[in-house]
């Protein structure tokens, strides 16, 4: 056998299907990117201009028929009181979308904070840290929100500080793994014996080592926090009437289903856009940086 | 199984990377050998060996396809065959033993089955008769405990015996081409020289062809016939053995020998006589003290030493020998349980908050690993020059110029010094490491093996580097290392350290070339030296030791 | 040997006892501390003083904080969980009917999306980067998205209002064939599945292909072993603790879903019932509920790690 058939054979018998899947991959993922941008940035811009650009006040009867179907003066047809669809999902999405963003920086910003301050506390003020967010995480987010509504009764603020409390335990656990990992690693003994102090160890020699993940971990809090408060204000626990977030939207016209109503599915199907769009953008972004350490 | 015939014609292996790249890996490798030979793939990092060795199986790493080339093993032509008889041919005709047998063991599984699992699934023999042929075997590597070693988890036994065990399983077959992946690489050197001695009798009393994998020329020396000398995915030079070792023709292959042993550039230097660290009677430890202050577990016990100004001193020992604790108890990381450390005449607090910051300036550490040792989010401006802000609170323009002359003593261009540590290579990230340490004006540096982690090449040129600083700057070395060439190479005094005693120590010839202790000189025996048949010189005195070890674990 | 493992073990058990009791403490402090007056709010605004004071008497409301945490609690050890205040009831009695119903939906998801979910991740880890895998990737990622009131509306949408196969509520009282089994637990097992195997999936591929990465696979492989018996016998028992901890996880996550579940369907189990407690401000009944609920996640991740524990050679044998 010459070498030429071997060679020809060599590339028939080990023709590469991995260069191709490689390349499919990063296509798959560069898609999913921008499906998913294009569906949070739209609804993130829903809920900065979302109430100038609707065409009716969210609150006005401006139809005698209720749960009407699609039509040109109103494109995502009528509720149960005979109010504008469009009008009231344009400004539902600024308080699912807003309450879910300031309710995810925050748990992130407790979460990283505390995760950081334990590695560098004393060891039994990191244990008592620790104990404290193992017993907040032992209580499942959606039963904290219900415990503190039944308390308290509902109302923003309160949303706010139950899905804080839910789910800083979660950003807490993965800022501490992290910030501890990192603090193990030799550029932080090299720190520590030239006589740095512990605040320029944590801001400057770790910080910046965690910063890509804390928010990679704060993009899916705050999908889960959408789930959380859509699903609470759908128990009509959450954001009450006359304000509306699209869970509440959703329950308010519940009635409708068994016609098929618009007005229960629009509100339903724009969260599901909002947080698969969320969550693509996520699992893209994490995964070409995963790509690009291998 | 008699060991067949390997020809490789035009083996070319590629890589895709994540943004769809192609890039060739290796290329134009042709080599052939006889049944019974063994060849030695030598090559630094990157120099695709280990990728050749796994396309002698058909198998290439993810991410990467074997793109074109031949591999005759006897009659069959390895990278044509479908994938079930691809597997048919691994394990059986031709086996694998990789480079870290602790990972390459199943955790959760029992050896035995692990060393069977070959010969069973290809149906070659059935469980009885590969269990006593796995038993015979174990006894011929001289296993311990040959009847039970089987019944046991990979962390149960220790890691030369792990190796042992994989060679078993690579054997059991009886395969006619066994491809060693780096196998000692990860050993200590007493270790290493019964595991090699263990491999070498039973491939050559089979007759079994052989790939052996490593980056150690002296290692190569004992096991192989050929030798291919591999730089950046192409052949640079290929003869045997004796040839490439006595003649070689490339200059790759001379530069490669000659930082595999490197030499002294000058005379140990006599001592300045003004004491800068002193240690007395040190005790460090781990776990629980009891009532008289010891520790559950003492790693160093009993050390006194006294490095002078401008001195070296070497502090070497294998695994778990305490040597690293060592340097972390000097510079303050952990804090001992008993004993003193003076430095310049003052005691050092044990932990690091009761320093000063003059005595954190004058004790500098540079760790093994610069890849964890930089901070791969800061550049190396602003790696170098935050000790200059801390120590001398220099300005902005003072900073900058004194950076620039840091990187010229390290012998690394200025353009670096935008770059982060991800941009730069290993060699260059190791010189940065220094460079940080050296902008403190030291008196003292801590190096904890610092060339391990680099080719030898790239190693070489560190210890000329830090010869080079030691002279110019007056700089002591606490020089802390498992391999004794570098420190032949660098200091002026050595301690021997195993399992935490102190068992010699003295001035680096006297020690080196007279060892005095049993240990030193096992220590010292068991470095390969760069000519064939040294195996062989030493294997009668170390078997007898390998027994007495083994009934130890 | 198998005294340390004992030893672990036991200290595993312990922690969860200290943690459930830390939770005890985490909402009382929440229900029974912060708020106004608990009567006040039982009797509205308008109640005179008087009968605002003899409820709290009644309630025990008069006692120190710490005092009536030690009742509630030593109740609870005793089966006392209170009265309900909305219907007067004691809450066990309450429990009591409705546990079983949450049980069987508990088990019936459990039962079906897990067995599910490890096939999938299984499949999408083999066919890592192919075809299969990046749909089912896109898949699984949207299902984790959805909020669960949004497939249990489409579902009622397909199955009871355009299909008609289906009733759109759960009446669990004429159970009397398997029919009307599927009848009564196809949309609300569908729909709480829908979220949790997505999940599972997603984390079983992820602690799968850790493992399918490490060196020994790849030994297995240059050993001639089949792909199957690389997976099953090689990756799989060493990622039983990373699944286990999965399947917990994620089976808490079912008890966030099915409360929304058991509302949209009107089916009679705790969470329902504890959600009508919200609304009425029934704090006995939320508390019983929400250390039910507690109690039973906290176990499921005990087991998980208990699992993790004995599936890991270095300490199942030192």
């Amino acid at each position: 056998m010459n070498r030429a058939e071997n060679a020809t054979r060599g590339r028939s018998g080990v023709r590469g299907p991995v260069a191709t899947l490689a390349v499919r991959r990063l296509r798959t993922v560069q898609w999913t990117r921008w499906v998913g941008l294009t569906l949070f940035g739209a609804w993130l811009l829903v809920a900065l201009f979302g109430p100038m650009l609707a065409p009716h006040p969210m609150g006005a009867f401006v139809s005698d028929e209720i749960y009407a179907g699609a039509s040109a003066s109103f494109p995502l047809g009528t509720d149960y009181m005979g109010r504008d669809m469009l009008s009231r999902v344009l400004v539902g999405a600024r308080y699912t979308l807003g309450l879910a963003l300031i309710a995810a920086v925050l748990s992130s910003l407790v979460g990283a904070g505390f995760g950081m301050l334990a590695v560098l506390t004393p060891r039994w003020l990191e244990e008592t840290i620790r104990r404290v967010f193992d017993t907040l995480i032992s209580i499942p987010s959606k039963m904290m929100a219900l415990v503190m509504v039944s308390a308290f009764g509902s109302s923003i603020p309160l949303l706010i500080l139950a899905a804080v409390l839910g789910y800083a335990p979660g950003a807490f656990r993965i800022a501490h793994s992290l910030a501890a990992n990192l603090s193990t690693l030799e550029y932080v003994q090299v720190a520590r014996t030239r006589g740095e102090g512990r605040l320029y160890i944590a801001i400057v020699e770790i910080l910046p080592n965690m910063l890509q993940s804390v928010l990679t971990d704060m993009g899916m809090r705050f999908v889960f926090i959408v789930l959380l408060l859509s699903g609470m204000s759908f128990l009509g626990l959450g954001v009450q009437p006359p304000a509306a977030d699209l869970g509440s939207l959703v329950r308010e016209n519940i009635g409708g289903l068994s016609e098929g109503a618009l007005a229960v599915i629009a509100p339903a199907v724009a969260i599901g856009m909002l947080t698969i769009g969320a969550n693509l953008l996520i699992d893209s972004l994490s995964s070409s940086r995963e790509a690009q350490k291998e | 199984m008699q060991g067949e015939s390997l020809v490789v014609r035009d083996l070319e292996v590629r890589a895709t990377s994540v943004d769809g790249e192609e890039r060739t890996l290796v290329e134009q490798i042709n080599f052939s050998l006889q049944p019974g030979e063994v060849m030695a793939l030598i090559g630094e990092s990157g120099s695709g060996k280990t990728t050749i060795a796994l396309a002698m199986l058909g198998y290439a790493r993810r991410g990467c396809r074997i793109a074109a080339g031949s591999v005759r093993l006897g009659e069959s032509e390895v990278l044509s065959l479908n994938a079930a008889r691809t597997r048919a041919l691994r394990g059986d005709r031709i086996a694998y033993v990789a480079q870290s047998a602790a990972a390459a063991f199943n955790p959760s599984r029992p050896l035995m089955e692990q060393v069977i699992e070959a010969a069973l699934i290809h149906g070659t023999m059935d469980r009885g008769s590969a269990r006593q042929r796995a038993l015979a075997l174990f006894r011929e590597l001289a296993l311990p405990d040959p009847e039970h070693i089987g019944e046991r988890y990979p962390h149960q036994v220790s890691g030369g015996q792990l190796q042992r065990l994989m060679a078993a399983m690579a054997l059991l077959t009886d395969p006619a081409l066994i491809i060693f992946d780096e196998p000692t690489t990860a050993l200590d050197v007493t270790t290493q020289v019964e595991v090699l001695n263990a491999f070498k009798r039973a491939v050559r009393e089979r007759g079994t062809t052989a790939i052996y994998v490593s980056h150690d020329l002296a290692v190569v020396a004992q096991m192989a016939d050929q030798v291919l000398v591999l730089n950046a995915g192409r052949i640079m030079e290929q003869g045997t053995i004796d040839k490439v070792l006595e003649r070689p023709e490339h200059d790759y292959t001379r530069s490669l020998l000659a930082a595999a042993r490197p030499q002294r550039r000058r005379p140990p230097t006599s001592s300045s006589g003004e004491e800068l660290l002193h240690i007395d009677n040190l005790q460090v430890g781990y776990g629980a003290k009891d009532s008289d202050g010891t520790p559950a577990d003492v790693v160093l016990d009993n050390i006194s030493l006294r490095l002078d100004r401008g001195g070296a001193l070497g502090i070497i020992g294998e695994s778990g020998s305490g040597k690293s604790t060592l340097a972390n108890a000097v510079a303050g990381l952990v804090a001992p349980s008993r004993g003193a450390v003076q430095f310049a005449r003052r005691e050092l607090s044990p932990t690091l908050r009761g320093r000063t910051p003059e005595q954190f300036r004058r004790i500098q550490m540079v760790f093994q690993s610069a890849d964890n040792s930089l901070n791969p989010s800061h550049t190396v401006r602003r790696l170098l020059s935050r000790p200059l802000q801390t120590y001398f609170k220099r300005d902005r323009a003072a900073r900058n110029r004194r950076v620039e002359e840091l990187m010229a003593l390290v012998r690394l261009s200025p353009e670096l010094l935008d770059c982060r540590p991800g941009e730069l290579s290993g060699g260059q990230k190791q010189r940065v490491n220094l460079a940080r340490a050296l902008a403190a004006e030291p008196d003292l540096l801590l190096c904890d093996e610092v060339t391990s982690a680099l080719d030898t090449v790239v190693g070489a040129a560190i210890l000329e580097l830090l010869d080079e600083l030691r002279h110019e700057l007056g700089v002591a070395y606490l020089f802390i290392s498992h391999d004794i060439s570098t420190i032949r190479a660098l200091c002026d005094d050595v301690m021997v350290l195993h399992q935490g005693q102190c068992v010699e120590a003295g001035r680096c010839d006297a020690v080196l070339e007279q060892p005095r202790h049993p240990y030193t000189r096992k220590l010292i025996g068991s470095v390969p030296e760069l000519r064939p048949g040294w195996l062989e010189s030493c294997q009668a005195e170390t078997s007898r030791e390998s027994v007495m070890d083994d009934s130890v674990q | 040997m198998r005294h340390t493992l004992a030893v672990l073990v036991l200290s595993r058990l312990a922690s969860s006892l200290v943690t459930l009791f830390l939770v005890s403490l985490v909402i009382f402090a929440i229900t029974a501390l912060l708020p106004g007056d608990t009567a006040q709010q039982i009797l509205g605004q308008f109640a005179t003083p008087e009968q605002v004071a003899a409820l709290r008497v009644q309630l025990g409301l008069d006692h120190p904080a710490l005092i009536r945490y030690w009742h509630w609690l030593s109740g609870f050890v005793t089966g006392d969980l209170g009265q309900s205040a909305s219907n007067g009831v004691p809450v066990a009695q309450l429990l009591a009917a409705r546990l079983p119903n949450s049980l069987i939906l508990a088990a019936v998801t459990t039962a079906i999306s897990v067995p599910l979910a490890l096939v999938m991740g299984m499949v999408a880890a083999m066919r890592r980067g192919g075809t299969t895998d990046r749909v089912l990737n896109l898949v699984t990622l949207s299902m984790v998205a959805l909020p669960e009131f949004l497939v249990a509306t489409l579902a009622v949408l397909l199955f009871a209002v355009k299909l008609g196969w289906l009733p759109a509520l759960s009446y669990v009282a004429n159970v009397e064939s398997f029919t009307d089994f599927l009848k009564i637990y196809t949309m609300p097992v569908l729909t709480l599945c829908f979220v949790l195997v997505a999940q599972m999936a997603r984390m079983t591929r992820a602690a799968l292909i850790d493992q399918l990465d490490s060196a020994y696979v790849e030994m297995a492989r240059l050993k001639g072993v089949p792909p199957m018996r690389r997976v099953l016998r090689h990756a799989l028992p060493n990622a039983v603790g990373p699944i286990a901890n999965a399947v917990a996880l994620s089976l808490s996550y079912l008890i966030g879903g099915v409360i929304i579940v058991e509302t949209i369907f009107n089916y009679p189990g705790i969470a329902g019932l504890m959600v009508d407690a919200v609304s009425n401000r029934d704090l006995a009944l939320v508390q019983a509920c929400a250390m039910l609920f507690c109690g039973a996640y906290l176990l499921l991740v005990m087991l998980a790690d208990l699992c993790a524990i004995l599936s890991n050679p270095r300490l199942r044998n030192r």
